[in-house]
């Protein structure tokens, strides 16, 4: 009722902005030139070149900051890729403050009096289902999780999303649409299971062959995208058609199971993952024993569609693997430079085809 | 993915044959998906044929290769009505359940399988995915979780064959004093999965399972310290020792299917009557429990039939 209409020129805030996704994300908003502004957010530097993107440090994410930036742009669109997923990024501390102080934040400044928000992005994760043994082949949307979290991950996930739905209560105004992703896996993401499966020995529990679903990193940032301009509101999972077994996962990548034992594992997981031997972090462990299945129809009917199915994922990151060990250490990797950035956004001297913007813009965004 | 790379340009297949579930599960969960000639690596070869169920059509066959000695020389399987069984589309099958390590399971999907050459997919408690080898086992010879869910994306969805104990944990663990007694039949979830998926309920009485492993007595206590639903002392421990706890005595087996039950009712509907479930659910124990006596009064002997 409130969405936005697909002629709309779009203002779009991403936070997040400094992470794996958030650039990405960025970056794909910039090739669409019927979005006028994207703003990214972030607390550390970026890690991918941003051309158009207006990046913006901040230090905390509170919310009278977060206000003014949205009431600043006018924002009609937060995309939400701040989520912490991955429990060895951070203590439970952190962890906390990003998902749940943070989310809370910015769901205050995107319903301020005044607000000019109509849609929200949040990408959430599978993980809010758990894996337990009385799992479901599939889990759909409207399905709870079979157990209470027992990881910070899970429980900080949960309660942001709680926090979603709430602000989607208040504000009938705002289109909210959250995505859970399943496993990722793509030639330039570093998560626990990539890293185990890109080692010659891969973890494995005695006994437990879980199957897995996938998706590519590529279909995460078009799914993002999708939802950004093209699916309405709902809370959708997303992951790559099929699941296959951990042991069918490993033998793609080349590298060996070494079978852990399944008793006890909070007692050598943690010192293993310190050691750099494996990495075990708490919500991997359910995962690795009973696996997670996702039905993602809902998602497709939106129109989405996957390049990529679960056991193409893994090819594609296994084809990643071996070019990895195959070549030698690529060159210097992007560095962000504030004042390089700044420049080329915003000083006289640049020169600016006319064909850049859609809508010709002799000097780009003004500054006040 | 087997589903997508049938459309997919320049796939080496070397796919293994895999279970037509695998097929037709893949197909409806990648339904919408499209071939894209942007994604230049698409390799959609598998190297398992473990399907969406943790099922591997190989290890199904490498068991049934197992199994059928003992099937065969061991209990000797005698079928009755086989022929009742749907050849094609899904039918929720559902059986008495007895002797402490239960032989109705495997006798039930191993005889269908290699007599009508059908998949069945074993419905069982959650317990068993949660021991390490055997849940692995177990989920890649056919078991699934006994789920409401699980079941209908079997039933309606893949019209697969699924087999249910609707006694549960209660039925073998049973002692040998209650032999041959029904126990209650759940709460009839078997039945409204049966009319929310549209297909027949299809019973199947057994009589040996009984007497393959005779329950003396619980020991509700070890039950509780190992964390098993039960824990049984049978008499093949009695008589053989450790070994009692595997091997199970040569009853002979029969079975008898009997006529398949349908119901009236439109299928999807969100919640149907609870007394029309549970009038259905007696009725098919109360039929069940007469077949299982039928056969027993005609049986001359425990071990010979």
């Amino acid at each position: 009722m409130s969405g936005l209409a697909d002629h709309d020129r779009r203002r779009i805030l991403v936070i997040g902005a400094d992470t794996f996704w958030g650039g990405r994300v960025a970056q794909a908003f910039e090739a669409d030139e019927k979005i006028e502004v994207i703003v990214g957010l972030g607390a550390t530097d970026p890690s991918v070149a941003l051309d158009r993107t207006d990046f913006v440090k901040v230090s905390d994410h509170a919310y009278s900051t977060l206000n003014r930036i949205v009431s600043a742009i006018g924002a009609d669109t937060i995309v939400h890729t701040g989520l912490m997923v991955d429990s060895t990024l951070g203590s439970s501390n952190r962890l906390h403050d990003t998902n749940v102080i943070g989310t809370l934040n910015l769901l205050a400044a995107a319903g301020a009096p005044g607000s000019t928000v109509r849609k929200l992005v949040v990408k959430s994760s599978g993980l809010v289902y758990g894996a337990t043994s009385r799992d479901p082949y599939a889990f759909t949307e409207s399905m709870t999780r079979s157990g209470p979290p027992r990881t910070s991950v899970e429980r900080s996930l949960l309660d942001a999303e709680a926090l979603v739905w709430d602000f989607a209560q208040d504000s009938p105004g705002v289109d909210v649409t959250l995505l859970r992703f399943a496993n990722v896996l793509g030639a330039d993401l570093n998560t626990p299971l990539s890293r185990n499966l890109s080692r010659s020995v891969c973890p494995s529990l005695f006994g437990y062959d879980p199957l897995l679903q996938f998706i590519e990193q590529g279909d995460v940032v078009r799914a993002l995208v999708h939802a950004t301009l093209r699916a309405e509101a709902g809370t959708f999972n997303v992951g790559g058609a099929g699941r296959l077994p951990l042991s069918e996962v490993a033998s793609i990548c080349g590298t060996r199971i070494v079978p852990l034992p399944p008793w006890q594992v909070g007692m050598y997981a943690g010192p293993l993952g310190r050691l750099g031997v494996f990495d075990l972090p708490p919500e991997l462990v359910p995962l690795l024993r009973y696996g997670r299945g996702m039905d993602t129809k809902r998602f497709a009917d939106t129109g989405f569609e996957y390049r990529y199915s679960s056991v193409e994922a893994v090819h594609a990151f296994a084809r990643a693997i071996r070019l990895r060990k195959g070549a030698g250490r690529p060159g210097e990797q992007f560095t962000y430079q504030e004042d390089v950035e700044h420049f080329l956004r915003h000083a006289r001297s640049v020169a600016r085809p006319p064909t850049e913007r859609a809508e010709p813009e002799p000097a780009g965004p003004e500054l006040p | 993915m087997v589903g997508v790379g049938e459309h997919k340009p320049a796939v080496t297949d070397t796919r293994l044959p895999v279970d037509p579930a695998a097929e037709n599960g893949n197909r409806a969960n990648g339904a919408a998906q499209d071939p894209d000639p942007t994604a230049p690596h698409a390799n959609s070869s598998r190297f398992s044929d473990v399907d969406e169920w943790g099922r591997s059509e190989r290890m199904r066959r490498l068991a049934r290769q197992l199994y059928d000695p003992i099937y065969r020389s061991w209990f000797r399987v005698e079928w009755e009505g086989l022929e009742k069984i749907p050849t094609e589309g899904g039918a929720l099958l559902v059986a008495d359940h007895a002797g402490a390590i239960p032989h109705d399971a495997p006798v039930i999907m191993h005889g269908i399988e290699s007599e009508l050459d059908r998949a069945v997919y074993g419905m069982a408690d959650y317990f068993f995915r949660t021991v390490p080898v055997i849940g692995t086992m177990w989920s890649r010879t056919g078991g699934v979780v006994a789920n409401p869910h699980n079941a209908y994306r079997l039933l309606r969805e893949q019209g697969q064959l699924a087999l249910v104990f609707p006694e549960g944990t209660k039925g073998p663990s049973k002692t040998f004093a209650e032999r041959y007694q029904l126990r209650r039949f759940g709460r009839g979830g078997f039945v409204e999965i049966a009319m929310r998926a549209g297909v027949p309920i299809v019973p199947i009485a057994v009589v040996g399972s009984e007497e393959a492993m005779p329950i003396l007595f619980r020991i509700p206590a070890l039950g509780r310290l190992l964390r098993l639903p039960y824990f049984p002392v049978t008499a093949n421990m009695v008589a053989m020792g450790p070994l009692g706890i595997l091997v199970p005595f040569p009853a002979k087996l029969k079975l008898r299917v009997m006529d398949p039950v349908t119901f009236d009712v439109p299928p999807d509907l969100g919640r149907y009557s609870g007394s029309k479930v549970m009038e259905a659910a007696e009725k098919i124990r109360a039929d069940l429990q007469q077949t299982v006596y039928d056969l027993l009064s005609e049986r001359r002997s425990v071990w010979f039939g």
